[in-house]
């Protein structure tokens, strides 16, 4: 009976139909109710269902909720507070979360000159992250030692720690960081093997805690 | 920056009551300076701090030089602040390098002046000058086990060579 | 009695409590606390800060030593990122170290622009410490309202020297350019909507019954001690001194201006909020009248063994030619001697000691930074009192540790 409505409200054949939002709403019910059959069911589920793989759902959503860790070292720092403020607000990508504990952070935003000091301490934050966990070098201090080529600044941060995503700058603009921010995040959703496990060869080298668990056991 | 208008007059009182502190004065580009033997630095001080003429009770800043080639090698300057008279003065003392490992000493003033600490931390830190009778005499800003005195003229600057298309196969740890 | 830890070399006082023990706990250099990377080694009686050492150096950079190998034209930028908050007053204290050392006029059309930068970057400074103590202490809106500001200052910046932060905009024997068309437009209008903006800053904390619980009777420090460590700036003037290098010995062109300089009476942390509350007004003050007596004139000293000719002689002049090619490729000469120059800036006295052997290059440079003295001021303000009050002095203090550690 409710299929005959349908059908009379809303020839399929015609496109327009499907821009009624009743008509809409109608057929939905009806396919939640497993009223719809056949043709009506294919081309309700080609207008109204994404399909996806399971791992291209997770990427997306772990890119678009990635949780930096406060490390702010020195004025990219600051820079990098300015993005989270009103004006360029990184809260739109999902990035405003600013962690206090490495245990709880995805990203580690290492804004500012590592020195030698302060080196081992950075590599053991990162070390407490839990994975996955990707690093961006902001500035061109952690990149590369910037303009400080002393004694007393690591000549870049990824001497010691895989980075993923280094900006110029000094301080970049926090424009910039979005930049880096985004770029990060497309790296997650598309080519999550582009980084530096995939570089040097060092895949296999994560350990989740499932299978340091299952491998105790075993 | 308003410096002490006579520091002639100020080293002929010092010598007075310590006779012999005072080696030289100088007036350079309207900065008034003493230079002071290291082994006096104290009564120096202390006479300036609460002498008649003196009251400079604010030390705003210690710091040290290396004068190499220069001998005496090392200078611990102290920016002395009269803040009554809104006068400066500098009081300078230059020390020789021992040698042989040994560090050049001198007296500590914390006593005198407790925002010395962290300074005189500074000056041992990077020039490895010994502060006699310093609370707390170690490595303030670097890690506490470098060695070498890194703001001493002969200690290198430090860095790596930055890596070009022309150097980068011949460069240590150039990674393939 | 129980024997207790012992932290660096020198001993604790003894509790008295029996059955008290001492705990050592460590606010390692990555804290949530916004300021830096400052470690601290606390000892806890329960909640009681018994002693405190700070631990610094894990963002020293070696400034001082690079300055060494650089023409002093390219230690300009290094010594701005030192005390990375108040980047032209670090800038000022060189360069009037080395105009002094060199005899360089500096025309008073570059002082008043001096000033108006040094005003705006005082301003911008307090707007982060605002920002960043409330943070802190829990009041998390300040930060949002404090940088939205922060950036139209940092607009002003951008729009006279092309970068927010780290300009090198001063040089030695004025500033690198001359201000754009509409500069002096901005600038007013900032100045005209500021106060407004201030007085809602005040209006969310000033009676605050939270806020003035935390800070009211905190971290006092009598005056005389505070003397003793060296401590100047805005805690030197919460305890009621009013010491202010702006005033007392002017420099580039202070005179000029008419300011009044904020002091406190208890040197609680509520007397320092007040405190830089008020600069930041009378900063908008000055800021003001340096824009209305702005005079006319070169923006960099016409001596040109230090400032580069104007590009249009370049053609014409072989001397002008000359004088550019020994500044870029060696950098001007400075007579050997050896000065201190301290400047105000928003944490209190900085001063550049610069050493001079006749060369192009200094021979040593070293800045004397005011947070690095202050810090010395936690012990005392911190023990006997609370861990979280130890986290309100903290931010009280306004310590920068790229100033601390150099």
């Amino acid at each position: 009976m409710r299929r005959e409505k349908l059908r009379r409200a809303a020839p399929l054949d015609e496109p327009a139909a499907t821009g009624d939002l009743k008509i809409r709403q109608q057929r939905a019910r009806a396919l939640l109710r497993g009223e719809l059959e056949g043709e009506e069911l294919e081309r309700h589920v080609r207008e109204s269902v994404i399909t996806t793989s399971f791992d291209a759902a997770v990427r997306w959503a772990r890119s678009n909720a990635i949780w930096p860790a406060t490390f702010g070292l020195a004025c990219c720092a600051i820079e990098m507070m300015s993005m989270v403020s009103a004006r360029y607000d990184a809260a739109r990508y999902g990035a405003e979360v600013f962690r206090a504990s490495p245990r709880q952070a995805d990203l580690l935003i290492l804004s500012g000159r590592v020195s030698i000091k302060m080196a081992p301490v950075v590599r053991r934050i990162y070390d407490q992250m839990l994975e996955p966990k990707w690093v961006i070098s902001m500035g061109a201090c952690s990149s590369s030692g910037g303009m400080f080529a002393n004694y007393a600044v690591v000549q870049g941060a990824d001497k010691f720690m895989p980075v993923d995503v280094h900006v110029p700058g000094c301080p970049p603009r926090p424009e910039a960081l979005m930049h880096a921010l985004l770029k990060l995040q497309r790296k997650v959703q598309e080519r999550p093997d582009l980084g530096w496990r995939a570089r040097y060869g060092a895949a296999g080298t994560e350990e989740p805690a499932r299978l340091a668990r299952e491998q105790e056991r075993a | 920056m308003s410096y002490a208008a006579d520091p002639e007059a100020i080293a002929r009182e010092l010598n007075g009551a310590h006779p012999g502190a005072v080696l030289e004065t100088s007036r350079h580009r309207g900065q008034a300076a003493l230079l002071v033997d290291p082994e006096r630095v104290l009564e120096a001080l202390g006479w300036l701090r609460e002498g008649p003429g003196g009251g400079y009770a604010f030390l705003a800043s210690l710091h040290a030089a290396d004068y190499l080639p220069a001998e005496p090698r090392f200078g611990v300057h102290y920016e002395l602040l009269c803040m009554e008279r809104v006068e400066r003065l500098r009081v300078k003392a230059l020390l020789a390098n021992p040698g042989d490992g040994d560090l050049p000493v001198i007296d500590s003033c914390v006593s005198l002046f407790p925002t010395a600490e962290f300074q005189e931390r500074e000056a041992y830190d990077f020039f490895g000058i010994e502060f006699r009778g310093h609370p707390d005499l170690r490595r303030i800003l670097m890690p506490e086990d470098y060695e070498g005195w890194p703001q001493r003229r002969d200690f290198p600057l430090g860095g790596e060579p930055v890596i070009f298309t022309h150097n980068e196969h011949t460069t240590p740890n150039w990674y393939d | 009695m129980t024997e207790h830890a012992v932290i660096g070399t020198s001993p604790i006082e003894r509790t008295d409590a029996l059955d008290e023990e001492l705990l050592t706990v460590n606010m390692g250099p990555h804290h949530p606390a916004t300021h830096g990377v400052l470690r601290l080694l606390v000892q806890l009686e329960g909640e009681v800060v018994r002693d405190l050492k700070p631990i610094i150096g894990y963002v020293h950079t070696g400034i001082e030593k690079s300055c060494e190998d650089k023409s002093y034209w390219k230690a300009i930028p290094f010594v701005e990122r030192m005390d990375y908050l108040s980047y032209y007053f670090n800038a000022l204290a060189f360069c009037g170290a080395v105009e002094t050392l060199a005899e360089v006029e500096v025309p008073a059309r570059a002082q008043y622009l001096r000033v108006i930068h040094l005003e705006l970057n005082r301003i911008h400074s307090h707007l982060v410490w605002l920002g960043t103590s409330a943070l802190d202490l829990g009041a998390i809106s300040m930060f949002w309202y404090c940088f939205r500001d922060r950036d139209r200052v940092l607009d002003l910046f951008e729009m006279s020297s092309g970068q927010r932060m780290h300009t090198r905009y001063f040089q030695v024997g004025g500033v690198a350019e001359d201000i754009p068309r509409g500069f002096v437009e901005r600038v007013r209008a900032f100045c005209a909507e500021m106060p407004s903006r201030v007085d809602q800053y005040e209006a969310l904390l000033d009676r605050n019954e939270i806020f003035l619980r935390r800070t009211k009777g905190v971290g006092i420090v009598p005056r005389d001690r505070l003397l003793a460590l060296g401590v100047s700036g805005p805690l030197l003037r919460a305890a009621g001194e009013p010491w202010d290098l702006r005033k007392v010995t002017p420099y580039s062109s202070y005179e000029d201006f008419e300011f009044k300089i904020p002091i406190g009476t208890v040197g609680d942390g509520y007397d320092r909020y007040r405190v830089r509350m008020a600069e930041m007004r009378e900063s908008l003050r000055i800021v003001e009248q340096a824009l209305d007596g702005l005079p006319e004139g070169p923006w960099i000293t016409g001596d040109r063994k230090y400032a580069l000719p104007p590009r249009h002689e370049l053609g014409t002049s072989m001397e002008a030619l000359i004088h550019h090619f020994k500044l870029v490729t060696e950098g001007y000469r400075v007579p050997a001697g050896e000065v201190y120059y301290p400047v105000e800036s928003p944490r209190g006295e900085m001063g550049c000691f610069v050493v001079s052997d006749g060369s192009a290059k200094p021979a040593r440079v070293h800045m004397r930074d005011p947070s690095f003295v202050n810090l010395q001021a936690l012990r005392e303000m911190s023990v006997g009192g609370y861990v979280a009050d130890l986290v309100q002095n903290l931010a009280m203090l306004d310590p920068i540790l790229g100033g601390i550690d150099r």
